[in-house]
């Protein structure tokens, strides 16, 4: 069921908005090239990003330190019940979209994309955001430098989604 | 932030490397991982550009009016000091369907838009409104209907089945929208006291 779910949703929504597309009477394929095209963009943007974070993630890993960095946090960690394997990401995932996708591209190599843990990293990937920056670009525009409590409301948040990644796929497998 | 914290990790794992006796499998990784890093964007050019394609179809048609209309319920009981704001309410909408259908570039110059326009009213000018906080801490869960970009890296790494997460993602988005949502209200209703 699940499954179904998660196959069918791609293909319904594209369904329903090339519908709507042609009841509108758009022309759907000069517009779908159109915004194609400005994926390049996008990508060719993305791609210095990823080499220095690749390079610097793919350090920490073969030269061993994470590993002694997650043997030194694992009593804390335990506390909350989120797997050690994924801790790298969940500290970052907050601070930096970039990083954390280098560090969630590296677990599930690591681990295997559709193991546990790796099933674990995509799902918190797929529900949290980049906090900071988000709280940071939200706040800077309209001057605001008193932000009172939303940092914690939104690390809660943070912590309520990866917590229940870890549980749906506990149920799951 | 990534200007300490990468030469931070490429200092600290360099160091370890070469003090521990990895630096056969760091010299390795280093060329792996810039190979990676084209290969994953090769793999996200694709997926990326597809969805662009689609995104424009939306942008081009009613289909997102609809949806904000559509959320008006909801924006009424999160926002109630937004009563009078009409336009305020309607950039909040817009930008949380931009971020629902995955159009990043269409919905942070919205949620700034609408940060703006609550600005406007806002009498204490450099501390935020409970609006904005709410508003804020809705744009930090992820509410996405497709995770796009985690599909691509799974796809890239031969996932059996790419797309299986997406369920269990709204679930996870859901309960970290609903936690942030009840604990921002929660300290705000606490600060008022």
């Amino acid at each position: 069921m699940i499954n179904y779910i998660s196959s069918a949703t791609i293909p319904i929504l594209i369904l329903i908005i090339i519908i709507y597309g042609i009841i509108e009477k758009n022309k759907t394929y000069d517009t779908f090239l159109e915004g194609a095209k400005e994926g390049i963009d996008i990508v060719l943007k993305l791609l210095p990003t990823l080499i220095g974070i690749f390079v610097a993630v793919g350090a920490l890993r073969s030269s061993g330190i994470i590993d002694l960095i997650i043997k030194l946090l694992e009593p804390v960690i335990n506390i909350v019940k989120i797997p050690v394997q994924i801790m790298p990401l969940a500290l970052l995932r907050p601070i930096s979209g970039s990083a954390s996708m280098g560090i969630a591209v590296d677990i599930m190599k690591h681990y295997g994309v559709d193991s546990f843990i790796g099933l674990i990293t995509s799902t918190i990937m797929g529900s949290t955001e980049t906090t900071l920056y988000t709280i940071a670009i939200y706040t800077s525009c309209v001057g605001i430098k008193k932000t009172r409590f939303i940092l914690l409301a939104a690390l809660l948040a943070d912590i309520a989604g990866m917590v229940s990644s870890v549980i749906i796929w506990q149920i799951l497998s | 932030m990534l200007n300490i914290l990468w030469p931070v990790f490429i200092v600290i794992s360099f160091l370890y490397a070469l003090f521990s006796g990895n630096v056969d499998k760091l010299n390795e990784s280093i060329f792996q991982s810039v190979s990676d890093a084209v290969q994953l964007s090769i793999t996200l050019l694709g997926t990326i550009c597809l969805w662009n394609g689609i995104m424009e179809i939306v942008k081009k048609t009613t289909l997102i009016n609809k949806l904000t209309k559509m959320l008006n319920p909801i924006i009424k009981y999160l926002f109630p000091d937004l009563r009078n704001n009409e336009q305020a309410k309607a950039e909040i909408s817009m930008n949380i369907v931009a971020n629902i259908l995955g159009l990043g570039n269409a919905a942070t110059p919205l949620g700034l838009k609408a940060m703006k326009t609550m600005q406007k009213e806002n009498l204490k000018k450099d501390v935020l409104t409970d609006s904005m906080a709410i508003f804020i801490v809705m744009n930090t869960a992820s509410l996405q209907l497709i995770p796009t970009n985690v599909i691509a890296i799974r796809s890239s790494l031969d996932s059996q089945n790419p797309t299986t997460i997406i369920f269990p993602v709204w679930i996870a988005t859901v309960i970290a929208a609903i936690v942030g949502i009840i604990a921002i209200k929660i300290i705000i209703r606490r600060v008022k006291q």
